[in-house]
């Protein structure tokens, strides 16, 4: 059950965060700004090792008093530059989240939407993203879940 | 001025007109430019127009009061519905439709933004009218805001009619089956209404596109030429007005409310419409052909190969010169790149560009991608199988294409077929798999040209062997080919063999059954280099049987390939060899047998001259005969040109080959016929892949000259396969009971032996046969196994 679903560029400024009940955003967005410092860690921890694709699914970050993050790091090495866009999931404690399969399957949705995105050539890296059909499948996303 | 009754819809109607023309908003008087513009709308003969000016005293007036307007209105209707004006028909006429207009669309955007106070203030109505359509045309963009909350209060009957104009302009583009999913609720006026608004506002937009992407379009499209601009625009229009009128007459027709509501109303629209019509909406997304090929020439202008890609860069290019906003676009783009390569392809183009259209002319853009844009798999699926060379190898050439190219037939396939999902998955593990075993897709290219034998035998050869991309083009034949057995190799063959032999041969062996596709097979290597053709008849068996191998380990293709490819190989010879028959005298009468004799009879002759070699065990030489076919097939050829002068030189050379392949089968039995019979159930189990047709050939021949020269019995059946001398001995019995009636009785038992003793030689050689097919059963069993096996990897 996701309650926050972000997409963090390189950078580390949201791309794009929607969250299902309505607004309570600004925690959201904080939680998700706290789990960029751990996902920061892991990555350098795991050092140079980005030379192909790889889907680091960091899993669970850590549980909070309500939620629990999932943060997914994807690393994409693209000819030259390295594309880090990080996907953050807030799922709700209270739905168990022993779905480890399905967190993944709903990251890799996202990612297959992303990507989606991106080749869109009217979409500008680092633009937010508008895409209705992102917006789609994130709604059902979290509809579901929730 | 005459009394004017008029109903209530046609007085909102007529006072939303006229707040329409009451630009001054004076609330009182029209003013003339609007009033006229308005009757231009109507689409009625200018002396018509003036008339009813006229009659409605606007003339005397010099200005439209409401009153006047409210006439004029009338009589515009009036005239619409082709009655003539008469100052009486204002109000005997009942049942007038609403006048209908084709308002331009710039005004719609103020007339709409009034017009919803407008309609709001007012109160429900049961009759409904459908707002002309010249009115409540939405601005797609401005009204948006406004539709939305409108749209909920649609659904109550007590909605304003505006509201219906809110939704209808955002809800037209999308679908007509809507308009008349609409039509079919009979439940409130309003959704009633919406449909024949929504017509209405299909036109206006349409209408405006002819003013505004003309002008617009000059500069925005610098890159195009104007004239084509305004012709695609004027084509556009010109489609739209059939389209449109059918829509709003069906849905008017179930509008039984308010009777002002008619096809007839429609039928002005359309006419209307003609002038108006842009971007050939039917349905309103549907591209007329002027349109598409507007949309081709663009097209070529940026990539002149009509089934390549425009790479989504050069469209960003080009959809920008559009001056859309950059989120529009977007998702333009998102509608119209249905395969999410990032790039357009000529249908995908042609969608984009349309929606670009309708954006321009202030259409909402759809959530979903209409039906009639999507790009069309047909050309595609066409231009997509054309390359392919055999259906199977299409089919298994399509997913592959589809990974390494973004070839047409991916977004095709993927959108014409109705559960688009599934075919997704299905093209995807294809390609994921044709994508791995790229080498063997190769292969099965590689096999269909490579022999014109395998040509015949093409699903046979790639099912039997392993590789992943067989065991697809298995699946893909077996689901959307002809071709039979798609898991057995030997179930094919035989039917492709027997097929083969029908044609090669016109004789089959009398007893022999069963075995028949086999035999036949058998009969037909006729290579004259054994190992060639059987290193090719296993090839075209299994396509890539030694790619097969390479791949998996699987059991290499063994001996009882080389019967199925012999089998083809020996229909060749058997052509070969046929040529060569007509040659010998002796083949006369013998041309029937060829084929349908198996090889194995030939070897067991050859081996009959040594005749120390042979033994009439005829399952051993069932078993020995696969390895000694490839020898024995040089010795056919040998025996071709044994026929030719019955020469007694070879058939030692064969007879040692032969002895060779077979296994001590023959046995040397005293009499000719016997031995001949017994070589041919000999040979004929050895003549798995022993040259049928050489046997054949030499079958016949032998056969009258086993009859004449039972001393040679031995060159006689070297010559002859077993089983044409079978044949020939039966064939032969048979001629010569009727000689030997006239004989003795020795004679008659004589022939009665022979005939016990071909029977049971048939009886063996039958026997043979099954236990051959049971073993080739056996085999395909456990490549299937083998399949079953590799398959679930390939899964993954």
């Amino acid at each position: 059950m996701a309650v926050c679903i972000a997409v963090i560029a390189k950078e580390n400024y949201p791309l794009y965060i929607r969250s299902v009940p309505v607004q309570n955003e600004l925690k959201f967005h904080y939680t998700v700004h706290t789990t960029l410092d751990v996902v920061e860690e892991k990555i350098s921890a795991v050092g140079k090792a980005m030379a192909d694709q790889r889907e680091l699914y960091l899993g669970l970050l850590y549980p909070t008093e309500d939620y629990k993050v999932y943060p997914s790091h994807m690393i994409k090495n693209m000819a030259v530059t390295n594309s880090k866009v990080k996907f953050v999931i807030v799922v709700d404690s209270s739905n168990t989240s022993l779905r480890d399969n399905e967190i993944r399957s709903m990251f890799r949705k996202l990612h297959n939407s992303f990507t989606d995105v991106m080749c869109n050539p009217f979409y500008n890296p680092g633009d937010t993203i508008q895409s209705k059909a992102f917006d789609s499948m994130v709604s059902a996303m979290m509809v579901q879940a929730s | 001025m005459e009394s004017l009754t008029l109903t209530d819809g046609e007085q909102k109607y007529y006072s939303d007109l006229f707040v329409y023309c009451d630009t001054d908003n004076t609330k009182k008087v029209a003013s003339n430019g609007r009033v006229l513009d308005l009757f231009r709308a109507a689409q009625l003969p200018s002396e018509v127009v003036l008339q009813i000016t006229e009659l409605c005293g606007a003339t005397r007036l010099g200005h439209f009061g409401r009153s006047q307007f409210y006439i004029a209105l009338k009589l515009i209707a009036v005239a619409q519905s082709g009655l003539p004006l008469r100052v009486e028909s204002l109000n005997s006429v009942k049942d007038l439709p609403l006048p209908r207009f084709v308002v331009a669309k710039n005004e719609q955007e103020a007339r709409h933004t009034a017009m919803y106070p407008d309609s709001e203030n007012q109160g429900s109505y049961q009759g409904v009218i459908p707002r002309p359509p010249g009115r409540g045309q939405v601005k797609k963009l401005s009204a948006h805001e406004v539709i939305q909350p409108c749209v909920p209060t649609v659904e109550p009957q007590l909605q304003p009619d505006t509201t219906s104009p809110v939704v209808s302009p955002h809800q037209s583009p999308p679908t007509s089956p809507h308009w008349r999913k609409h039509k079919r609720q009979a439940s409130g006026g309003n959704i009633e209404r919406q449909p024949v608004v929504v017509a209405g506002a299909v036109w206006t937009p349409f209408r405006e596109a002819q003013a505004g992407p003309v002008v617009s379009g000059d500069g925005m499209w610098s890159a195009n030429s104007p004239p084509p601009v305004q012709e695609s625009w004027v084509s556009l229009k010109d489609a739209h007005p059939p389209s449109s009128s059918t829509l709003p007459a069906i849905h008017c027709s179930p509008v039984q409310e308010n009777s002002s509501i008619r096809t007839v109303a429609s039928a002005t629209t359309t006419n209307e419409t003609q002038r108006h019509s842009s971007g050939g909406y039917d349905d309103p997304w549907k591209i007329t052909d002027e349109q598409r090929q507007y949309y081709i020439n663009q097209f070529k202008t940026i990539q002149p190969d009509l089934n390549g890609f425009i790479p989504g860069s050069a469209a960003k290019e080009f959809f920008t010169k559009s001056k859309l906003p950059i989120l529009e676009l977007s998702h333009i783009w998102e509608l119209s790149d249905f395969d999410k390569d990032g790039a357009l392809t000529l249908d995908e183009f042609c969608a984009a560009f349309h929606l670009v259209v309708a954006r321009k002319n202030s259409y909402d853009l759809p959530e979903k991608l209409p039906e009639s844009l999507m790009p069309k798999l047909i050309d595609l699926d066409d231009s997509a199988e054309v390359p392919d060379q055999a259906p199977d190898v299409g089919y298994s050439g399509s997913p592959v294409e589809v990974t390494p190219n973004k070839s047409p037939s991916m977004p095709s396939l993927n959108q014409t077929w109705p559960d688009l999902n599934q075919g997704n998955e299905q093209w995807e593990t294809f390609s994921e798999r044709s994508s791995s075993s790229q080498t063997l897709t190769q292969f099965d290219s590689n096999i269909a040209p490579a022999d014109p034998d395998t040509a015949i035998v093409h699903p046979v050869p790639i099912r039997m062997t392993p590789s992943k991309i067989h065991m697809q083009e298995m699946e893909l034949k077996r689901t959307g080919s002809d071709h039979t057995h798609p898991t057995s190799p030997l179930m094919a063959n035989p039917p492709d063999l027997s097929e083969e032999t029908k044609l090669a041969t016109s004789m089959k062996f009398v007893t022999v059954n069963s075995g028949d596709g086999y035999s036949s097979s058998d009969s037909y290597t006729s290579d004259q280099d054994p190992i060639t053709s059987v290193v090719t008849r296993q090839r075209s068996h299994s396509g890539t049987s030694p790619e097969g191998l390479k791949v998996v380990a699987a059991p290499p293709p063994p001996p009882p390939r080389p019967h199925a490819s012999h089998s083809r190989s020996s229909s060749l010879d058997m052509n070969r060899s046929f040529a060569a028959v007509p040659t010998g005298p002796q083949l006369a009468g013998v041309v029937a047998y060829p084929p349908a004799v198996p090889p194995r009879p030939l070897p067991t002759q050859t081996s009959g001259p040594h005749s120390g070699h042979r033994s009439d065990e005829g399952l051993a030489a069932h078993s020995s005969t696969s390895p000694q076919q490839i020898p024995e097939q040089p010795n056919f050829a040998d025996f071709s040109q044994f026929q030719a002068f019955a020469a007694s030189d070879q058939p030692s050379d064969d007879g040692e080959k032969h002895p060779e392949s077979l296994p001590v089968e023959k046995s040397s039995e005293g009499a000719g016929p016997l031995r001949t019979v017994k070589s041919d159930n000999q040979e004929e189990r050895a003549a798995a892949t022993v040259n049928s047709a050489k046997g054949s050939i030499m079958a016949p021949p032998p056969k009258p000259v086993r009859r004449r020269l039972k001393s040679e019995d031995e060159l006689q059946e070297e010559a002859l396969p077993l089983k044409s001398n079978v044949i020939a001995t039966v064939l032969a019995a048979q001629p010569s009971i009727p000689r030997s009636v006239g004989k003795d009785k020795k004679a008659i038992q004589a022939s009665i032996r022979r005939n016990k003793e071909t029977n049971t030689v048939l009886a063996r050689l039958n026997s043979e046969l099954q236990q051959q097919l049971k073993d080739l059963l056996e085999e395909r069993i456990s490549l299937e196994v083998q399949l079953e096996q590799l398959r679930p990897f390939s899964h993954l």
